[in-house]
């Protein structure tokens, strides 16, 4: 699978609330609501402002997570990335 | 229209107009103690019409109309007119309303504090918030619960509680006659009968009160308290929601604050004295 590079969404577009197991992200843009669960909201916040892949995002989720494996991690990280995509969470860099 | 009546309930002012002075004079006889100001300004619009001009004196059947239609609401034959005005009544506040998160829930209250019921049709919602609200609680709604978006207190709509078939002779036998309506047999509901809430609980209409349990009733099978987490309590209350998608970002924050704030459960029980019990237990373990 490529591993395609995605950005963010904008400041302050999102508003995300931890629900015990589910996170609710309020959409701004769209007025939509997402409920997700990990590791999703744990992608969004490794996103940062530039953009990014799932090779970079998976190196700085190893640095807070307890990743098996970087490596493994990856094609993990492309699928999650494709799926918040489409949600309009992330864009295609 | 040709007959017409204003009714208060909850914040909500209605006006509901009428081709026939039957369903008016029934409304008029189940929402005698409700405030009725004709000098407010209606909020939601409801209107009874004939089809055809002609139709209101052969066959008599009955539209229902106002601020918001449903296409494909059926038209009603007049004997069930009290029921048409019910769910136009139901339909321009679901549809209509922005001021609070609408849920669909029933909900009783105690010292300040309100025990909300969310479930569909069927769950017993309505019939255990009529049976607590005969007993030491006040009745705040059999179908509606408003939520005040900014700070967060539940606000009551205790509308006449619609009971519905076997409900029907479990509440009449513990009320006075004079607070029940006509008996509506065979609607696309079953039978139906009106419940006039206490005087207590219309004259208490405006006050607010807290949630402090979000109950989610389901009737029949065996004893049981589930305990409910705030994303599953969310999840279902947005579904529960007739408006929530319309408040955007303020149904959003409302409805975050309510299931973080309140305890959520679901409940089972086989018969409407278990249920009680349930609501009365969960209420006296509650956090404080």
């Amino acid at each position: 699978m490529t591993d395609r590079s995605y950005r963010a969404a904008p400041p302050g577009a999102l508003r995300i609330e931890l629900l015990g197991e589910l996170t609710a992200i309020f959409d701004r843009r769209s007025m939509q609501t997402h409920l997700v669960v990990s590791p999703m909201p744990e992608i969004l916040d490794a996103m940062g402002a530039d953009q990014c892949d799932a090779a970079t995002l998976a190196s700085r989720l190893a640095a807070t997570f307890d990743l098996d494996g970087e490596t493994d991690a990856q094609p993990i990280l492309v699928e999650r990335l494709g799926e918040l995509a489409a949600m309009g969470l992330v864009e295609r860099a | 229209m040709r007959h017409s009546i204003r009714i208060a309930v909850g914040p909500v002012q209605f006006r509901i107009g009428s081709d026939w002075a039957e369903p008016i004079s029934a409304l008029g006889r189940l929402y005698a103690g409700y405030p009725q100001d004709d000098a407010l300004p209606a909020e939601a619009t409801v209107r009874l019409f004939a089809a055809r001009p002609w139709r209101r004196w052969l066959r008599p059947s009955v539209h229902i109309g106002g601020d918001f239609i449903v296409p494909d609401a059926l038209p009603l034959p007049l004997s069930m007119g009290l029921l048409a005005a019910e769910m136009g009544m139901n339909l321009q506040v679901a549809l209509g309303w922005r001021r609070h998160m609408l849920l669909h829930a029933s909900a009783v209250a105690k010292d300040g504090r309100a025990v909300i019921l969310s479930g569909e049709s069927g769950s017993g919602k309505s019939t255990l918030a009529a049976l607590l609200g005969e007993g030491d609680w006040r009745l705040m709604g059999d179908e509606f619960t408003l939520i005040d978006p900014e700070g967060g207190d539940a606000f009551a709509f205790p509308r006449a509680v619609s009971l519905k078939n076997e409900a029907i002779a479990e509440v009449a036998a513990r009320v006075d006659p004079v607070r029940l309506g006509p008996l509506l047999a065979g609607t696309p509901k079953g039978d139906i009968r009106h419940l006039i809430p206490r005087p207590e609980a219309i004259a208490a209409m405006h006050e607010p009160a807290r949630a402090a349990l979000l109950l989610f009733p389901r009737f029949g099978g065996e004893v049981a308290i589930e305990r409910m987490g705030e994303g599953e309590a969310f999840v279902r209350l947005t579904e529960a929601s007739t408006n929530y998608v319309a408040l955007g970002e303020a149904g959003f924050a409302a409805l975050t604050r309510l299931v973080r704030e309140t305890p959520a459960y679901g409940i089972s029980y086989p018969d409407s004295a278990t249920g009680i019990a349930l609501v009365e237990q969960l209420w006296a373990e509650r956090p404080r």
